[in-house]
């Protein structure tokens, strides 16, 4: 039986908290996540969902709860934006290091300076190298799908997840979203079990100092050195897409949503003009996709679900017959070009996909993206003749560059 | 006094193990000694970066077996505050959450955090183990460090304000428990202890810690200059609980029979204070004055 209501990303992104059934919530305000650590305030106050809420004052703060909550075995969550993440960012790195399941939204917003309160993926790109994994939805019904996964995923993997979604453009859009079932959601995601637990009854000093090489302990056994552990942790990240697929796909099998593993596809199966993208901007492209097509312009859209682990496999597999690619990016590596595009590229190498890649920057700072735009963007790449791979550089959509 | 009666009263079990990485004549380490005899079992420590962290050693040993969680620098107080939510939420409340941290993860770069912690009334001990320094980093200047002391950072002009009264600060968060205390005075520091674990609330202990190297005295005198930092009144022994201040141990009696010694007893025992001009230790003894009225004034209401 569905029961669809009509609510916000945040709303979303709150309910998929609480029917995680998080035992620990630390949050600070910023605008856009602020709707979002109101009503987990309003669950644990009226008591629907029993939980410890720690008001902290400040995001460093909160993911340090969350880290030492989630060490004596609570499952914890977290939410913040741009300026906020970029706060957190050295604990970022302490709860991957720790082998923590950690999971916060990240309401994507542009990052000042100047300020900014509107919609780019700046924040979150600029932690892609903290080993945590990072999910990127496109609608609100993903979001709450998709925290109630990030949590399976996590305490498999045992390091921590961003959900990610685009701030105003999802977090305060309404849109009607299936919430799933309690029970069914008990069903999918069974009871935190930790890999440690830090308890008097088998006391232990966690995280402590490690000199370059490996140590014995008092029984003679070699124990990990820091690089051992750093392996370890790009070793699970590597392992993860098993896991990340394998959450999708259980969780289309309870509640008949399958929101795509790594990837998701539209009409790119005969695509040769393929637009990708992450979040709601590769959703946006569907829709010039279709345009396209109604003027007879072979387009599809390959959306990017999860950014980290980087989808290798997969978008070879998925990009292997297109000829024309546009990558738009919310955010881009000063001096180079977008991440995503690097990335993409980076893959490619060697895989036999010859494809023209344009990447466009749009959207910083919350400037519209509109579907006409990305049709003009896709029909200019196709017709350029002047390919001097010297001199390629990213275009900057819908901008005065002078 | 310490009095026979009064040793015997100390838990005998020992919670750090012989051997640890710690400088010889290290303050921390009959501090912690003391403390972690107190507050026994059933207890959760966490701590930053610093010369406890070394006292902890390397990965994958340590001396010592109460269990223990290392934090980011600045993260201290935010990580207790974890502790205790995530112990509250898995119904394991009766465990005693302690974060200790030195001077320059306390006064700070962990003051937030610590504020934080304290306004929200968290149920931890918070313990400050003040040696004066960026100690563990090789004696840079923080904010603890007292005015005319050379440190690596204030190599030739030594430093030039006076010592941050970190202690008022953590007073103004109106607390469960605040008490001072020094390792010189280990029943003084065992008694706060057994206290502070019975109180529910934010409790903050704040150690006067003397650093053999820190501080450039020779290592066998640790107990001796930390007892001179309380006869000059530089250190001060009290306890605050609901508001009502109480000088003790050592102090007390100072207070009572007026024998406070001038702090040039204190400062000429200490290479560190070697550059210190003349005008530097009056006004370091005018600090000393002032404060110790005000206290007197306290203890008298």
């Amino acid at each position: 039986m569905s029961n669809v209501s009509i609510i916000t990303g945040n709303h979303a992104a709150a309910l998929g908290a609480k029917l995680s059934g998080v035992q620990v919530v630390a949050a600070y305000p910023i605008t856009p996540q602020s709707q979002l650590a109101e009503m987990l305030s309003q669950f644990v106050e009226s008591g629907e969902l029993k939980a410890e809420y720690v008001r902290v004052e400040g995001e460093h703060s909160a993911m340090t709860v969350c880290i030492s909550a989630s060490t004596v075995g609570a499952r914890v969550f977290t939410a913040t934006s741009a300026n906020g993440l970029l706060y957190m960012h050295e604990q970022l790195h302490w709860a991957a290091g720790s082998r923590l399941p950690v999971v916060m939204c990240c309401v994507n917003r542009g990052v000042g300076a100047p300020w900014s309160i509107f919609n780019d993926q700046q924040d979150s790109f600029s932690q892609r190298d903290t080993g945590w994994m990072q999910i990127y939805c496109r609608n609100n019904q993903e979001i709450v799908d998709t925290v109630i996964q990030a949590y399976r995923i996590a305490e498999e993997v045992y390091a921590p997840v961003m959900v990610c979604y685009d701030g105003f453009v999802l977090s305060h859009t309404m849109m009607p979203v299936d919430v799933p079932d309690a029970e069914d959601v008990k069903k999918y995601l069974p009871p935190y079990r930790p890999h440690t637990i830090l308890s008097p009854d088998n006391p232990k000093t966690i995280n402590s100092v490690l000199f370059p090489h490996r140590r014995e302990n008092t029984e003679g056994v070699l124990c990990d050195g820091f690089m051992e552990m750093r392996y370890k942790l790009q070793a699970a990240l590597e392992r993860a897409p098993e896991t990340i697929k394998r959450a999708n796909s259980e969780f289309a099998a309870i509640f008949g949503r399958d929101h795509g593993g790594m990837l998701w596809e539209y009409k790119a199966d005969d695509a040769e003009f393929v637009i990708t993208g992450l979040g709601s901007v590769a959703s946006e492209a569907t829709v010039a996709a279709d345009t396209l097509r109604d003027e007879g312009i072979k387009a599809g859209v390959i959306g990017i679900r999860v950014y980290r682990p980087f989808p290798r496999e997969e978008t070879i597999k998925a990009f292997s017959k297109a000829k024309h690619i546009t990558v738009l990016e919310k955010s881009l590596s000063y001096g180079y070009e977008g991440g995503l595009c690097s990335d993409l590229k980076a893959a490619f190498y060697g895989a036999g996909i010859n494809a023209t890649i344009d990447n466009y920057i749009v959207g910083l700072g919350g400037r519209d993206v509109k579907a006409r735009e990305i049709v003009d963007a896709v029909k200019s790449s196709t017709s350029a003749t002047d390919r001097d791979v010297l001199k390629i550089k990213p275009k900057w959509l819908n901008c005065f560059t002078g | 006094m310490n009095t026979p009666e009064n040793l015997f009263k100390i838990n005998a079990k020992e919670y750090i193990l012989p051997g640890n990485r710690a400088c010889q004549g290290c303050g921390l380490t009959l501090a912690y000694r003391y403390a972690l005899k107190a507050l026994r079992e059933n207890t959760i420590v966490t701590l930053p970066a610093s010369c406890l962290c070394v006292l902890h050693g390397l990965y994958p040993l340590t001396p010592v077996t109460v269990p223990a969680l290392n934090c980011t620098f600045a993260s201290t107080a935010a990580s207790a505050s974890g502790l205790v939510a995530g112990l509250n939420a898995l119904n394991r409340s009766d465990i005693t959450v302690v974060a200790i941290a030195g001077d320059g993860g306390t006064f700070d770069m962990g003051i937030q955090a610590l504020s934080g912690a304290a306004e929200r009334g968290t149920d931890f001990i918070y313990v400050c183990y003040d040696n004066e320094g960026y100690m563990n980093t090789g004696t840079q200047r923080s904010s603890a460090t007292p005015i005319g002391a050379l440190t690596t950072t204030t190599p030739v002009m030594t430093k030039q304000q006076q010592k941050k009264d970190l202690i008022k600060i953590m007073e103004a968060h109106d607390i469960a428990y605040l008490a001072t205390t020094s390792p010189s005075y280990p029943i003084d520091l065992y008694d706060k202890f057994v206290k502070a674990k019975k109180i529910k609330g934010t409790r903050y202990i704040h150690i006067h810690t003397p650093c053999p190297p820190g501080w450039v005295y020779s290592p066998r005198d640790t107990v001796k200059i930390g007892r001179l930092a309380v006869e000059t009144g530089l250190a001060v022994l009290f306890e605050v609980e609901n508001g009502r201040f109480r000088f003790t141990g050592r102090s007390k009696t100072i207070a009572e029979k007026g024998n406070r010694l001038p702090v040039i007893n204190y400062v000429e025992k200490q290479g560190r204070f070697k550059k210190m001009s003349i005008e530097q230790l009056k006004q370091m003894q005018s600090w000393v004055d002032t404060k110790w009225s005000e206290y007197m004034q306290r203890a008298e209401r």
